[in-house]
């Protein structure tokens, strides 16, 4: 284990992930998912974690969820709720949390929900927790669906899923998933298979329970502009690892990883003139099979140099909150953008 | 053989939590392989030299002792007309076998034909041949069977008749299947414009796509009729007396079961050991070469 | 629902149709003659002659069919010589004990296989999950007649603890002469249904929302209970619909050995007798069985699936 020092924070925040390596299992071999992987949600934040596919954000929520699949495998790292480590935890006490002061909201409304039960049961069924009567927790479930925008809830809580378009249906596991009044919230790409105009409204329902409930959210996706209208601070990563990390602000503003910058450039609602192309970053993300020497990202890096090739970075300090995992930033040879 | 093939499978070196507990699990199932195959080549050894290890003339009635017990004279004691069972089991595997390979095979060929012709001739054509094997799935197996066997007469070309008769329409459904994907594949269409006809197009692309699926299924069919087999000859059903045959041997134990348990015991073994064994190595087949084929219901 | 159920319907009387045309024809191509197989090698011409008008078999053979499907619309399943009797009074006097047999099997079968097979499921390559696929191979492979002979040897025979033949008098009575016989049939059934089921759990719990319930922390038994129980059952319905006509063929069997009244005894007489007009209506009868029972089950399985209750 790496050892680290925890006195300079001043509060310890909710959930705390410090140095966080999984690998998966496969019959080519061991692929390392997640590489030294850091960061804070402190109470009533929301942290957003951006990435494109396969860079390990819904991953790393699975992880905190403990939901990974039999052949994940966490081979170093903590993973710190209120203060207890959840991979050190017996699954029974995990499982105690669940549902509890952790829940999830999914990224394929359509399989999300089981087809066999109608809504009324999977709604009571989540909230086994508590000691209430049947009526009572129907009641709570109907409360909870008529402020998420079902309309007649009182009605329709005895329907099946499959009753439900998408966006409806992502909005009844929002509900099941504030229904427990968790202190923190994962949503692994909760508007990634909804159509744009459905995106902004579950986005916006999204900011404005979190305000009324008062939790923490963990955002995963991969859309810029859902982050920027949601979070308060951002962790990008890229192949497994955090690249970059800091308040929303500072990332959108003032991004320092050349992956950062790439990303944002890539973001069709941030381009700043009309073109006929869209901007991508060229090239692949790498196999994250065996073990790679020097940076992750100088492969498809315009600024990559030599000791990229030989060396890991380290996190370096930006400004107050942001860090980023580059040389560049060392040797100040980093353009500002 | 099958040890070797679960090696190859393996993943090197670098062996993760979840890949460990299936290559138990292969090696498990192949374990249940190498038994399969041991008790197959042990029902084909006794078969094929039988004549050199029984002690007594199978068919032989002798005046001595009835029903007697095991000895070392009559190693599995003696029928209810003083034939020794040894000698009958070992004798009884033929039968068998020969019913299973010339059923089989047949069924086999004639499934071929006729799933070839219905995916690649006309659609009514096609629509009739299915309608054909449905209805023929559709009966209750071994009734079809004693109604054709009831007609007939019972005889050895009567079970080999019927036993293709029925287990051909699943041979023919995967060849139809297979045909039908591969007549509207691109590669077809593109022989198809270079002038290949039919036939060509049948044994080059077709038959070699399917031949492999095909002798999976018919190797987990053979326990099966081996079953069958036994249930008609059971049923006396199946080749006349005084043929030796496992099945017979089950129903002389059946008729004298209050008087002794050698009969049974002689009789029934076997077609035990020989269904689990091709059972075993069927399955072992399939997983190795076709994990992904389910046997068609 | 109206169309699918047609489209059934349709199906299951084309194959009966079929069904029965082919046995006609398969005994007209037969040489032989039944009147003569049925009467011995003894029988006058007039004795043949006549038991030809009787049973029918003076006419061609497409007016024998057509006679044939003419009674069966009104219910009339042919007449046999033998027994004078009509062939359907014969057949439907059997029928019960053979369904009552079947349906034991059944109910115990998947009684014991569907627990086994969740818990082979949920307790992947544990102990116990490698001795029931083990076991469910070989109680699939081993021939349903074969263990009702040992069943019926140890247990009836040699330790005396049930009864050996026949299908009792009274409820109880006929509880206890179904234990062996019900044990014979059934017992590949649980091989086959265990591993059934835990092939389709195993898929189930796999989806993702399983992975949503347990990110409650719903119990994981609840989950397979509540949440995957009712999805992973329903091909093992499906199967029990097409798996009615191997249990008629192992009724065949059991039937025989353990000396039961019922539809496969039946049919093994007649056929040892020559009786076409019996072995016909039998034939038909449980090819009539079998569909129904596939399409019954189909239709099972769809209004357990609220997706696709509506649309029947």
């Amino acid at each position: 284990m790496i050892p680290h020092d925890r006195s300079s924070q001043s509060t310890t925040p909710l959930l705390e992930i410090r140095h966080l390596h999984l690998d998966f299992g496969t019959p080519e071999g061991r692929i390392h998912a997640l590489r030294n992987v850091s960061l804070n949600v402190a109470a009533a934040e929301v942290v957003g974690v951006v990435g494109e596919s396969g860079s390990g954000k819904s991953t790393l929520a699975y992880t905190v969820m403990g939901l990974l699949s039999e052949n994940a495998d966490v081979t170093g790292g903590e993973i710190l709720f209120e203060g207890r480590d959840l991979l050190k935890m017996p699954a029974q006490s995990q499982r105690s949390l669940l549902g509890d002061r952790l829940s999830m909201v999914f990224q394929d409304p359509m399989t999300a929900l089981n087809p066999v039960r109608t809504v009324e049961n999977q709604m009571i069924d989540i909230q086994h927790h508590q000691q209430k009567s049947r009526s009572e927790k129907r009641a709570r479930a109907i409360d909870m669906l008529h402020r998420v925008g079902i309309p007649d809830p009182q009605n329709r809580i005895g329907a099946y899923p499959h009753h439900f378009s998408g966006g409806m249906r992502q909005r009844i596991c929002i509900a099941m998933a504030l229904l427990v009044k968790p202190v923190l919230l994962i949503a692994d790409e909760p508007t990634t298979a909804l159509d744009a105009t459905l995106e902004v409204q579950i986005i916006h329902l999204l900011k404005n329970l979190q305000r009324e409930i008062g939790c923490s959210v963990l955002f995963v996706s991969h859309h810029l502009g859902a982050v920027a209208e949601l979070c308060d601070r951002v962790v990008v990563m890229y192949a497994g690892e955090v690249v970059e990390q800091g308040d929303v602000r500072s990332i959108f503003r003032n991004p320092a990883h050349p992956y950062t910058r790439a990303l944002l450039e890539c973001d069709p609602g941030r381009l700043k003139r009309t073109t006929r192309t869209l901007p991508t970053i060229s090239g692949e993300v790498p196999s994250l099979l065996g073990l790679k020497k020097g940076c992750i990202f100088s492969a498809r890096c315009p600024q990559a140099y030599d000791r990229c090739l030989e060396e890991q970075p380290v996190d370096r300090p930006i400004s107050p909150g942001q860090t980023a995992r580059c040389h560049l930033l060392e040797e100040n040879r980093l353009v500002s953008a | 053989m099958a040890s070797l093939e679960a090696l190859r499978g393996e993943t090197g070196p670098e062996l993760a939590p979840g890949s460990f507990r299936k290559t138990v699990r292969q090696l498990r199932k192949n374990r249940l392989g190498v038994l399969g195959a041991a008790l197959v080549a042990i029902v084909f050894a006794s078969a094929i030299f039988a004549p050199i290890i029984i002690t007594h003339d199978p068919t032989r009635i002798m005046v001595g002792p009835r029903l007697a017990d095991p000895s070392l004279l009559f190693l599995l004691g003696t029928d209810q007309l003083g034939r020794d069972t040894f000698s009958r089991v070992m004798m009884g595997g033929r039968v068998p076998l020969l019913v299973a390979f010339a059923s089989l095979g047949s069924s086999l060929a004639a499934g071929l034909v006729l799933g070839l012709i219905a995916g690649f001739g006309p659609r009514w054509l096609d629509n009739l041949l299915l309608l054909l094997f449905d209805t023929i799935r559709s009966f209750p197996g071994i009734i079809f069977a004693l109604a054709i066997i009831g007609l007939l007469g019972p005889s050895l070309a009567s079970m080999i008749f019927v036993i293709a008769i029925t287990s051909m329409p699943i041979y023919a459904r995967v060849v139809r299947t297979q045909t039908e994907a591969l007549r509207n594949s691109e590669y077809i269409a593109a022989e198809r414009t270079l002038g290949a006809g039919t036939m060509r197009i049948l044994a080059v692309h077709v038959l070699p796509n399917v031949i492999g699926p095909l002798l999976i299924l018919v190797s987990m069919d053979v326990p099966a009729v081996i079953a069958v087999e036994a249930g008609l000859s059971f049923l006396g059903l199946g080749v006349r007396p005084p043929t030796p045959d496992w099945g017979a041997i089950l129903n002389d134990g059946y008729n004298y079961i209050q008087q002794t348990p050698w009969l049974v015991v002689g009789g029934g073994i076997p077609i035990v050991l020989a269904t689990l064994g091709f059972t075993f190595l069927g399955e072992a087949l399939r997983d190795m070469f076709d994990p992904k084929l389910r046997k068609d219901l | 629902m109206w169309i699918y159920l047609l489209k059934r319907v349709f199906l299951a009387v084309a194959i009966t149709v079929i069904a029965v045309t082919l046995v006609f024809m398969m005994i007209h191509a037969v040489p032989g003659d039944p009147a003569v197989a049925l009467l011995g090698p003894r029988a006058t011409p007039e004795m043949i002659a006549h038991l030809h008008r009787e049973m029918g078999l003076d006419k061609p053979l497409a007016v024998q069919i057509v006679i044939f499907f003419e009674g069966l619309l009104q219910g009339n399943l042919g007449f046999d010589v033998l027994s004078q009797r009509p062939v359907a009074d014969i057949i439907f006097e059997q029928l019960p004990y053979t369904i009552e047999l079947i349906f034991v099997s059944i109910l115990w079968a998947v009684a014991i296989a569907v627990p086994l097979g969740c818990y082979s499921a949920m307790r992947r390559n544990s102990v116990i999950d490698q001795i029931v696929a083990i076991m469910a191979v070989a109680t699939i492979a081993i021939p349903s007649f074969v263990m009702a002979v040992y069943a019926l040897l140890i247990f009836a025979v040699t330790l005396h603890w049930l009864p050996a033949v026949g299908a009792g008098q009274g409820f109880l009575d006929g509880l206890v002469h179904l234990i062996l016989p019900a044990f014979a049939v059934g017992i590949g059934w649980v091989g086959y249904i265990s591993r059934l089921v835990r092939a389709s759990m195993m898929e189930i719990l796999g989806e993702n929302h399983v992975r949503m319930a347990r990110s409650f922390g719903i119990s994981e038994w609840r989950i397979v209970l509540h949440y995957a129980l009712p999805l992973a059952i329903l091909p093992t319905v499906t199967i029990l619909g097409v798996g009615i006509a191997w249990l008629l063929s192992s009724a065949v069997f059991i039937e025989v050995v353990f000396a039961r009244p019922g539809i496969g005894a039946l049919i093994v007489q007649a056929v040892n007798t020559r009786n076409y007009a019996v072995v016909i209506g039998a034939v038909l009868v449980t090819t009539v069985v079998t569909v129904l029972a596939t399409t019954a089950s189909d239709l099972i399985a769809a209004s357990l699936d609220p997706r696709t209750r509506e649309k029947l």
